[in-house]
């Protein structure tokens, strides 16, 4: 019991002092925001490599997410809800909830282990402390065009997500299920809000910045060689992919009022 | 031009610097020997900033490193050159943009001056053929090299060297130890080189002091650093296993 109570104590102790040490690199980059303005084209780049080369791989899990959300919410609706509703209750649930949440948990795992990685390597091998000593700002180098880029493009993203997601909707529901293309296309236009794609996209935003700014946190924040680099990757999807469906929750509180 | 003051810096309650008292004047080259893990980059990393001391403090002219604010640290800077013991070349980076990397941040010179001081600086330390490849095609030798260009490229007052021939063939090491003093010559620099080779000490250096124990156990010319009568020096200078300090 001693053991146990001990152990809780670190685990609160040490999510307290990670908070503390977020909150430190906060302040830090906003300290560094006149940077910004100076590194536009590493932005241009991190735009780049965080959206455009992430399209296959959202494209391929999208299409399978449209898919078998339109398949359950056929088994689910049989016998209770006419199936002339399949195309509002998919849509939404692809604007306001899988779009952005499956995207960014997508994201975390490619995007959020690259960056822990490649910070974590620089920090191992000097190269962030070879940046300090040139009198250049590692986090204004270094972090604001990773996190703007995330802030930027998951919104992209869950933009394209979605899309493919309602493509790979129709084509279950046109294929698979007893219903027209024509009855899913105007039941999702009915129950269109404009209003969902906006909370889904800001939540897009909002997961960007979590994914971008905790690699980047894990990988400043790396002791030690390979070992360290890899424990800091595996901890930037950890955490990154907790802080969103925590998030997800807070922000659905806030944005989706009942 | 750089005092060192009763610098103390532990890890992990190890005490790594016990009250390191050091005056490097200027334009000399000061060479801090001493055993593998004895502090010497610790030191380093103090008079440039990258570590914070326990207690004690470095000063610059005067300027203690401690007391500015992050800014003026980095404005700072601009007036140091550092050669890393790995080199720590961005890899993502080819040699040119490397070196030219703290000119562009910072904006000092148009892109034509740059690419000038950029190819001049590879002239210098023999890498001009080299100036596309990126770090991970060069060899050990070669990495040092671009990194002291890249140390060498904003026309440094002070530069500091970590561990320069380490890890190199003696003709190698020997190639970079002349390159240290021709880069001496022509710029006038004050500089720190901590190192276990006594061969570059000797070298590269106007004065010798040793790290032992956390302090400083001695501070001398060359001349003097071979002829003391200190048997701790005595030993390391000479390289024997008998004696105060214990091979292993």
């Amino acid at each position: 019991m001693r053991t146990l109570i001990g152990n809780a104590g670190r685990s609160l102790i040490g999510a307290v002092s990670y908070v503390g040490w977020l909150a430190q690199f906060v302040v830090r980059m906003l300290a560094s925001f006149p940077h910004v303005f100076r590194g536009m084209r590493r932005t241009s780049n991190q735009m780049l490599d965080i959206g455009v080369h992430s399209l296959p791989l959202i494209a391929l899990t999208s299409l399978f997410t449209g898919a078998v959300a339109t398949w359950q919410a056929a088994y689910q609706f049989e016998n209770y809800v006419p199936l002339r509703f399949l195309g509002g209750a998919v849509g939404k649930a692809i604007m306001i909830e899988l779009g952005p949440v499956l995207t960014s948990l997508v994201v975390a795992g490619r995007v959020g282990a690259s960056i822990a990685a490649e910070l974590g390597t620089m920090r191992v091998t000097e190269q962030i402390d070879a940046l300090e000593v040139m009198g250049i700002d590692p986090v204004g180098y270094l972090v604001w065009p990773r996190v703007l880029a995330g802030v930027i493009m998951l919104p992209v993203l869950v933009l394209y997500a979605n899309t493919i997601a309602m493509l790979g909707a129709l084509a279950v529901a046109a294929w698979f299920v007893d219903i027209t293309t024509q009855n899913f296309m105007n039941s999702f236009r009915l129950f269109f809000v404009s209003g969902d794609l906006y909370a889904g996209l800001t939540k897009a935003a909002i997961f960007g910045l979590i994914i971008t700014l905790i690699g980047c946190v894990q990988g400043f924040n790396t002791r030690g060689g390979a070992e360290g680099v890899g424990r800091a990757t595996t901890s930037a999807v950890v955490i990154a992919s907790v802080l969103i469906l925590v998030s997800d929750y807070l922000i659905a509180t806030l944005l989706f009022q009942i | 031009m750089i005092a060192i003051r009763a610098l103390s810096k532990s890890f992990d309650g190890r005490r790594v610097l016990d009250g390191v008292d050091l005056d490097v004047e200027r334009g000399e080259t000061m060479v801090v020997i001493g055993r593998s893990g004895c502090g010497k980059s610790v030191l380093l990393k103090h008079v440039v900033g990258l570590l914070t001391p326990d207690s004690g403090e470095v000063a610059i002219n005067g300027v203690t490193i401690g007391s500015l604010l992050r800014n003026d640290l980095y404005r700072l800077r601009l007036r140091f050159g550092f050669l890393f013991q790995s080199g720590a070349l961005l890899d993502s980076m080819t040699v040119a943009q490397n070196v030219g990397l703290g000119l562009g941040v910072h904006a000092v010179m148009m892109p034509a001056e740059i690419a000038d001081r950029v190819a001049e600086r590879l002239a210098w330390v023999g890498l001009e053929q080299h100036a596309d490849k990126f770090p991970s095609q060069l060899s050990g030798g070669m990495r040092k090299r671009a990194s002291l260009a890249r140390a060498i490229a904003m026309d440094p007052e002070i530069v500091l060297y970590d561990e320069p021939t380490t890890g190199l063939d003696p003709i190698t090491a020997e190639g970079i130890n002349d390159l240290l003093v021709a880069l001496r010559e022509r710029l006038h620099v004050t500089a720190i080189a901590v190192t276990h080779d006594m061969r570059s000490a000797f070298k590269i250096g106007d004065r010798v002091a040793m790290l032992h124990g956390g302090r400083i156990a001695f501070c001398g010319t060359i001349d003097e650093a071979k002829t003391v009568d200190n048997p701790i020096v005595r030993q390391f200078v000479s390289g024997d296993t008998s004696g105060p300090l214990e091979p292993l």
